[in-house]
């Protein structure tokens, strides 16, 4: 689960992280009133949407900046605002759509000497968290990580020891700080470790932390993501969510325990299994065709999930016909069947549909579906149905 | 023989009340599994399909001599289960559960490295054997026969496709081992590859990778210097978006790191013939292995 920047540094500042004073407004507030009620004049103003690289991406309604603009009055501030929210600002990370903003972060600028880039997370091959420290902060860590990765300094935390001090000064040596400065690090890098444990976060990153013009360490912007399936332990996180930043469609699948990803194709994909989903995904494209979205029903998905599952695919209005491919272990062939005829029924399904069943229950599913009067072109094997697929959506 | 499981293999199923735990436990018994224990807290005394239950592993292999484990437990609680399983020293523990947090999963591990136990899984679909008419695990059996070929994926239903295939293909399975798409996983593409090399029955290798991680290319290392048997290799996800996550917590790209393209080219390197589609993977490995 991935969270706003302003929620991030909040967490950072509830485990005493040091980080700059910042207030948020969101569309309909009174953003004049907030602008009074501070303390300085230069504003910093951010875009707050779940995507990265906003500095250097653009709005559709072009204002000459990015998501991120340092205005030198409140005056400006309050235009800069104005703009921004309402706007679509389109990064790297968001496609060509772009986000729709709705809420943006005021922060007080930070003068400051020198930015590094810290991140926690789990390193999957030694199976462990690790801390990543680099003196090259502020640039993306794919850029640091290709072009000098001998700076970019690892720590490997054994979990039954945590963190350690003593590591924490051999890095601080590496990068020669003060006393003082490795003092201050020390106390700061805990705190991170012990909030990666404790809220299950998946990645802590600060891009940049910076040591201040007075040698002190802030962190001036944040991101942290959440393990997901950690969250039914940790309700304070789950209320951090913000559903309008992501796909309707998605958020609608995650009530049944389906998982969907709207894709930018036109073929529908109904799969069970993750692995055979992104197979056959690769099929229709290796066949010439896009898929509109990958999804997995799971592994014991029943007749009313699959009927609410057409029904999301059906919601995209790109799709010209739509695959189904199911080798049924748990997932029995005969409840898709009975799933889908009841989606057709409800939705008046006019799209071509190509399945494929092999597994628990084949032939009744094939027989459900046969006795449906539904126009269903059945396929023999993986490499037909997509074959089929591609031709029909030509 | 076979890898990881045999005739010999006695099995306790955690979780064996719960809907899962008994649809398959039975399913496992019919292939010829012997399952001899169920576990389940509170449930001690009681019988069901004709397997005794107990209220913890321990109290399992005191009685009936149980040496794998095969776990059903929901997410939030397998983490101490296979802890468990662990504490009794068992061989071999198979985690067929999803969903099990990633912090939980870091703190097994540790207690893996010293042990002297081999987790299958978590997240996973486990592993049969034809020929020993053992399966510990979800999959269907009917698609499987003894055979030559040693199957691991990290996936469920696609390593059902590659099973399926080799059947039709008129050949068969050694053993198939579901590692699962999980970001910490006890055993690995490595791990599976290391046995089956060793294994005298097994003579051809299919392998089933996903984007993201890097335990295909580890495996592809190993692969290149030390095998001498044919490998065929599938790696699915060519077509996903970078950065998202596709169902499998492990199958994210981000930049080239983990990408198929980097996992193919270190496969090819080392000698892999790859399916460049799923519906060839048996095909791919006939064409270099004769049946």
């Amino acid at each position: 689960m991935n969270i706003h920047e302003h929620q991030a540094q909040n967490l950072l500042k509830e485990f005493n992280v040091p980080v700059p004073f910042g207030v948020l407004v969101a569309s309909g507030d009174d953003y004049q009133a907030t602008l009074e009620t501070l303390l300085f004049d230069k504003i910093c103003v951010k875009a707050q949407i779940h995507a990265g690289g906003r500095g250097a991406g653009h709005f559709k309604k072009d204002l000459g900046y990015g998501g991120v603009k340092i205005t030198s009055s409140k005056e400006e501030a309050l235009d800069v605002i104005e703009s921004m929210i309402g706007n679509t600002l389109v990064t790297k990370q968001t496609g060509n759509g772009g986000k729709l903003v709705r809420k943006v972060y005021l922060v007080e600028p930070v003068r400051f000497s020198q930015e590094y880039y810290v991140a926690i997370l789990i390193d999957r091959n030694l199976r462990r968290p690790m801390l990543m420290l680099s003196r090259e902060g502020g640039v993306d860590i794919e850029a640091i990580a290709d072009r000098s990765p001998k700076k970019l300094h690892r720590i490997i935390i054994e979990p039954s020891m945590g963190l350690t001090v003593s590591q924490i000064k051999e890095l601080a040596s590496q990068i020669r700080l003060t006393t003082e400065q490795t003092q201050e690090l020390s106390n700061l890098l805990l705190q991170l470790y012990a909030l990666f444990i404790a809220k299950d976060c998946s990645l802590i990153e600060i891009n940049p932390l910076v040591l201040d013009k007075s040698g002190h360490f802030l962190a001036i912007d944040s991101k942290i993501n959440f393990d997901d399936n950690a969250l039914p332990r940790h309700p304070d996180i789950v209320k951090l969510r913000d559903i309008e930043e992501e796909n309707p469609n998605e958020v609608e699948a995650l009530q049944y325990n389906l998982n969907y990803i709207a894709l930018d194709g036109n073929i529908a994909c109904l799969v069970n299994g993750a692995g055979l989903a992104m197979a056959t995904m690769d099929l229709i494209q290796y066949h010439g065709g896009q898929p509109a979205n990958f999804l997995d029903i799971g592994g014991g998905a029943n007749e009313e999930q699959i009927t609410h599952a057409v029904k999301i695919i059906l919601k995209n209005p790109n799709i010209r016909g739509i695959v189904v491919n199911i080798f049924g272990g748990i997932v029995k062939c005969n409840a898709v069947a009975q799933g889908i005829v009841n989606a057709a029924r409800a939705t008046l399904l006019s799209i071509s549909m190509v399945v494929r069943f092999e597994g628990t229950n084949v032939g009744e599913g094939k027989e459900v579906l046969k006795s449906s009067g539904l126009r269903i072109i059945f396929a023999n094997d993986l490499d037909d149905a997509a074959n089929r697929i591609v031709n029909l959506c030509k | 023989m076979s890898i990881l499981v045999n005739k010999e293999t006695r099995v306790v199923v955690c979780g064996i009340t719960g809907k899962a735990g008994t649809f398959h436990s039975n399913q496992c018994l019919e292939f010829g599994t012997k399952i001899v224990a169920g576990v389940t807290p509170g449930k001690g005394g009681q019988v069901t399909s004709n397997i005794p239950i107990f209220n913890s592993v321990r109290e399992s292999v005191t009685n009936e001599g149980v040496n794998t484990a095969l776990i059903f437990v929901p997410p939030m609680f397998a983490a101490a289960s296979i802890m468990e399983c662990i504490e009794a020293n068992l061989k071999l523990i198979v985690c067929i559960t999803e969903g099990i947090p990633v912090l939980d999963m870091v703190r097994v591990s540790v207690a893996l490295e010293h042990s002297n136990s081999r987790l299958v899984g978590p997240n996973c679909p486990g592993i049969i054997s034809p020929g020993q008419r053992c399966k510990i695990g979800i999959m269907p059996a009917y698609i499987h026969r003894p055979g030559p070929v040693g199957i691991v994926s990290r996936s469920g239903t696609l390593t059902y496709e590659a099973v399926w295939q080799v059947t039709q293909q008129g050949s068969g399975q050694s053993t198939c081992v579901g590692i699962g798409g999980d970001q910490i996983i006890g055993t690995t593409h490595l791990d599976v590859i290391k046995m089956f090399n060793a294994d005298p029955e097994t003579e051809a290798i299919l392998m089933i990778g996903e984007i993201g991680g890097s335990s295909e290319e580890l495996a592809a290392a190993y692969i290149k210097q030390h095998v001498k048997k044919p490998v065929a290799a599938f790696i699915a996800g060519i077509s996903a978006p970078q950065g998202r996550r596709m169902g499998h917590a492990g199958a994210i790209v981000s930049g080239k790191y983990g990408s198929a393209e980097s996992k193919l080219a270190t496969l090819r390197d080392a000698g892999v013939a790859i399916a460049e589609v799923p519906s060839k993977m048996a095909e791919t490995l006939f064409s270099i292995y004769g049946k």
